[in-house]
């Protein structure tokens, strides 16, 4: 099975490992991430703007071109994956961004929100099944505590995102139970990292973190997991926190496959 | 079009749905940093007040989280009032939050890239 | 032809201001057949239908065209004064230039034009009109009542009390309804068992009242004064007749582990139980999903202990089909669900519960014995916060747009009692506003604040955050202070959104009632007929029609029970003469109007038929009278056009469309 795959500029530098240990454990549970010829940066944060249309372009640039090969576009990062759902909604639902956006565009065929947008994990949930997943681990995770951390992108708004519920998700618990693990389930998981506000306000995102980090760590886990490079970044820079992975970097590992990813 | 109604246009959405319930501000993670608080930019919407919001720190320090988008129980958003006067400011000349120079100095090694581009969509024009 | 009088209608300045009223009647003159015409202030006051019944006489008046509000506001009046006149009150046809007209349109010039044509039309439809006779009908004097709360029991109780049968049906083994679940009542605070079972045990006393518990109503045919309703009595697998209600069944029933609805899931009840000790009847059910004898075949442990003998496990569902005059829709309801609401922590912690579970908490026959206590460690709180408008008042697709009007009378009272029974536990209510209309209801609040020194912030809660010392970390707004606070909590009780409960849309439509959006069934006028049904003969009481408190509940219920009796003291009713019948020389038998009726009222005859001096045999379709509401859909699906429907006939309709586009 063959999805379109967009990367997203992170992940093709600070976060190559999230990128690398995500195609080696989908060539191990059986389908291929093919990455989009021409892909562009998302931008990092969707235009909330009802009038900006050209920051939204290199996301339905990405979305047309998934369309023309017929295939669901896959993406890892949380950013990413907000930006491109979000275009993708208005692309579907507000006629007056899709007619603007396509008058920019001339796309041989009008683009209308066609693509399917999934996040990794969906397809995890959605396509491979949490129980074939299982069935494929090789080195469980047995016995280590670990807190999900979803961040608000994921998730949020609920009801375009459409991942899970976003006070009370599972997906990244569910995810964990499969590699043998054990989640650790804490209020903070869908709260926010302090995102970009870390550049100019470190002390803000730190401040944010740091509740984050305690709170996962009095319901006793040993580390986070996260799919988001800037999230990963805010909460290493608190103090005695607990370590950051990937959550592909986990599943390498439980799949067999880290070895040799990078 | 006043002030007023370019806020309304370009956030699209109705200050009037609100019912000052005061759950944006109940559920801000950076209510404590902000001068003007998430209730408060739909009233400043609703009285015209946008001088006033179009100064405030609050836009600077809004993390775009969607917590007050998603819990807010009438649909208002506040986020995306408070986006639209942020867009207001940094397309007048001279609005931008962020310069280039100043970018060097807050680079670290592990810095990724994401977080530049995602500051400069948000502080700059 | 026709000597028609038209009245054009000002309704105060509600069309005057909008349409020049002068104009509308002086055109009308103008149309064929019209002989008079004129307009005035209040055409339905005294002095309006005595201009009415003038012209009638002076004009000698054959038809009569009423410009004025909908029909449904005030045909019934204008054809009465008609026919007080000595017209056929079928002779009356009414312009709507209100609803259709003046309340939609701004500019006044528009409007008289359109008032005009809506009034050329009635008067073209008049032309053709002719005398009807409306036909009888018999009252089947009993009544049924759908739902055993307290709306459906005062609603019995009063119609009974007036000399007639009634029987209620209710779904759970037991009536008693949400109220038998609260501990005490706003304003006063007296204990709601003391003042419901009594009420609960006249009803089953009642000689007059017939009780079906563990019972839903599966079939409505019918129309007003003669419904024929199938009841499907569930298999109690208990024989009502032989029990005792000892209760030794319940205790020795090895499956205990099914979650009590009636304790709202916070504790167990066992496979054979009633909801709650004062149950009437006094008669267990067997839950069948739970039973360990239907799943496995093996136990048998209740059969063994009845000393009565009264186990039944091969009893079967009845049904039982009986005759009605009217139907009374006392369905209550139920709180919402709070899965798309997890901010507030409800599925993440056993402390965070709805209003509904503390009455159950509070309450001495509760699960824990009407002690305070933590559900998750059965501690006492020392702090706890109450949170307003969880799903009400909220126009996302989560909760409901509507205010459920009762939870901030319950947070005050469950506020005070807190207080008054633990005077060490701080109590902190987050509200957006306080609403409290009602006899005594601001006192009663203000009591909570003033004398209780409960702490009132106003402002929503944005979560809670469940800690790893298993307190609640609550951060709310005080809008007052304009501050994010955070209190440490040990319970937080969520005011949960009430909504209809489930079924009551099945119902509505098994009784073709209306129902809105929300599915609270609709009042015929929401101030002038608040108990009734759009639909004939169908009453309403209590939470099914829209949220409201014991109080104004009981209210209701006496106002349904009264335009129940009204109608059941009457011998005859009258029927709608404006009914369908097959024109026998153009139906071809085909049977289209008999698939779409919804009525049921058309079957088919052979009859020998004289088409044209040819005798022969045709299958011809029939139309009970009786039976038929003249909706008019067989006319429109007969594809000979044989079916029409008198009042309303394919000429009428079609000279009135025609008027409009002349």
């Amino acid at each position: 099975m063959i999805f379109s795959y967009y990367p997203g500029c992170t992940l093709r530098n600070k976060a190559k490992d999230l990128d690398a240990y995500a195609r080696a454990s989908a060539e191990a549970l059986g389908f291929t991430l093919q990455e989009l010829d021409n892909w562009q940066c998302c931008g990092g944060v969707y235009p909330l703007g009802t009038d900006e249309i050209a920051s939204k372009l290199s996301s339905v640039r990405a979305l047309a071109e998934a369309k023309d090969k017929g295939q669901d576009l896959v993406t890892l990062c949380s950013a990413c994956h907000h930006v491109l759902k979000r275009v993708n909604d208005d692309m579907t639902n507000v006629e007056d961004i899709r007619t603007r956006a396509n008058n920019y565009m001339k796309l041989a065929e009008p683009y209308a929100g066609e693509t399917k947008v999934l996040h990794f994990l969906e397809v995890l949930r959605d396509v491979v099944g949490f129980d074939t997943l299982k069935e494929k681990v090789v080195n469980p995770l047995t016995g280590q505590k670990i807190a999900a951390y979803y961040g608000c992108l994921l998730l949020r708004p609920g009801k375009i995102m459409a991942l899970d519920d976003p006070e009370n998700p599972k997906l990244l618990e569910d995810f964990i139970r499969a590699l043998g693990a054990e989640p650790v389930v804490y209020p903070y998981r869908n709260e926010c990292c302090g995102g970009y506000i870390s550049l100019k306000e470190p002390d803000m995102a730190k401040n944010m973190c740091n509740t984050i980090n305690e709170s996962a760590k009095g319901f006793g886990a040993e580390c986070f997991i996260t799919a988001c490079p800037l999230c990963r970044y805010n909460l290493n820079k608190t103090e005695q926190g607990l370590p950051v992975y990937y959550f592909t970097e986990l599943l390498a590992e439980a799949l067999g496959v880290k070895e040799g990813a990078l | 079009m006043n002030a007023k109604e370019q806020v309304q246009q370009i956030s699209g959405v109705n200050p009037y749905k609100c019912m000052k319930c005061g759950k944006c501000s109940a559920t801000c993670p950076a209510y404590e940093e902000m001068d003007i608080k998430p209730h408060q930019f739909v009233s400043y919407v609703q009285s015209g007040n946008i001088e006033a919001l179009a100064a405030c720190k609050s836009m600077w320090k809004c993390l775009s989280c969607f917590a007050c988008v998603e819990r807010c129980p009438r649909d208002v958003q506040p986020g995306r009032i408070l986006d639209a006067a942020r867009q207001i400011v940094v397309r007048q000349r001279g609005g931008n939050y962020l310069t280039a120079e100043e970018i060097p100095p807050l680079v670290d090694e592990d810095l990724p890239q994401q977080l530049l581009v995602s500051a400069y969509r948000r502080y700059k024009r | 032809m026709q000597r028609i009088g038209v009245f054009v209608c000002h309704c105060g300045s509600n069309i005057a201001a909008t349409v020049d009223v002068k104009k509308v009647a002086e055109m009308a003159r103008l149309e064929p057949g019209v002989v008079f015409a004129d307009d005035y202030q209040y055409m339905c006051s005294e002095a309006g239908q005595a201009k009415i019944g003038a012209a009638i006489k002076e004009y000698n008046l054959t038809g009569l065209v009423v410009c004025s509000c909908s029909p449904r506001m005030h045909e019934a009046t204008f054809r009465k004064c008609a026919e007080r006149y000595g017209l056929n009150p079928y002779m009356v046809e009414i312009a709507n230039i209100r609803e259709h007209c003046s309340w939609i349109h701004k500019d006044m010039e528009e409007a008289t034009q359109k008032a005009v044509i809506l009034a050329r039309a009635a008067i073209a439809k008049v032309n053709l009109n002719a005398p009807l006779q409306a036909g009888e009908s018999r009252v089947t004097k009993r009544a049924l009542v759908i739902g055993g709360g307290i709306a459906g029991i005062q609603t019995a109780l009063d119609i009974a009390d007036a000399g007639y049968e009634v029987d209620i049906v209710e779904k759970t083994p037991s009536i008693g309804g949400r109220m038998s679940q609260l501990d005490k009542t706003f304003p006063t605070l007296d204990c709601s068992a003391c003042i419901l079972t009594p009420k609960m045990v006249d009803a089953a006393g009642h000689e007059k009242i017939k009780i079906y518990t563990y019972s839903e109503v599966e079939k409505v045919s019918g129309f007003v004064g003669d419904f024929t309703v199938d009841i499907r009595k569930k298999a109690r697998s208990v024989d009502e007749a032989k029990c005792t209600g000892c209760g030794v069944c319940q205790e020795k029933c090895p499956s205990k582990k099914t979650p009590s609805e009636f304790n709202r899931g916070l504790n167990n009840r066992s496979a054979i139980y009633t909801p709650f000790a004062q149950a009437i009847p006094n008669v267990p059910v067997i839950d069948r999903e739970a039973c360990i004898k239907f799943k496995t075949g093996k136990c048998g442990v209740c059969e063994k202990v009845c000393q009565a003998g009264a186990i039944n496990y091969a009893q079967e569902d009845e049904i039982i089909t009986e005759k009605y005059g009217a139907i009374v829709v006392a369905t209550g309801f139920d709180t919402i669900k709070l899965d798309k609401y997890d901010e507030y922590a409800y599925s993440q912690s056993k402390d965070v519960i709805t209003s509904l579970e503390l009455e159950r908490i509070m309450n001495a026959a509760g699960p824990t014995k009407g002690h305070l206590e933590r559900l998750s460690d059965g501690k006492a709180p020392k702090e706890i916060v109450f949170v307003q408008c969880v799903g009400s008042r909220c126009s996302d697709e989560r909760g409901k747009p509507y205010c459920s009007k009762i939870c901030c009378m319950y947070t005050a009272k469950h506020a005070m009692l807190i207080r008054d029974k633990y005077p060490d536990v701080n109590v902190t209510v987050f509200y957006i506003d306080v609403r409290t209309p009602g006899k005594n209801f601001d006192e009663f609040y203000r009591r909570a604040v003033e004398e209780y020194g409960v702490n009132y912030i106003k402002g929503q809660v944005g979560k809670v955050a469940p800690q790893p010392d298993g307190s609640l970390l609550v951060q709310g707004s005080d809008l007052i202070d304009n501050k994010q606070i955070k209190i440490k909590a040990d319970m937080v009780v969520l005011a949960t959104a009430i909504e209809p409960n489930q079924g009551v849309r099945n119902i509505a439509t098994m009784l073709t009632a209306s129902i809105d959006t929300n599915n609270f069934l609709t009042e015929a006028h929401p101030k002038l007929r608040p108990v009734e049904s759009p639909t004939a003969g169908v009453f309403l009481s209590g939470v099914c029609q829209g949220p409201k408190d014991i109080p104004e509940t009981v209210s209701q219920a006496g106002a349904a029970a009264v335009k129940v009796i009204g109608l059941l003291a009457k011998d005859k009713l009258t029927t709608n003469p404006c009914t369908a019948q097959a024109d026998e020389l153009l139906c071809n038998g085909c049977s289209n109007c008999a698939k779409v009726c919804p009525y049921g009222a058309i079957t088919y005859e052979t009859r020998q038929v004289n088409d044209h001096g040819i005798r022969e045999d045709r299958r011809i379709a029939v139309v009970n009278k009786a039976l038929c509401q003249g909706c008019g859909a067989c006319t429109v699906t007969c594809p000979s056009g044989a079916m029409d429907l008198q009042g309303f006939s394919n000429r009428q309709l079609i000279a009135e469309v025609d008027a409009i586009c002349r």
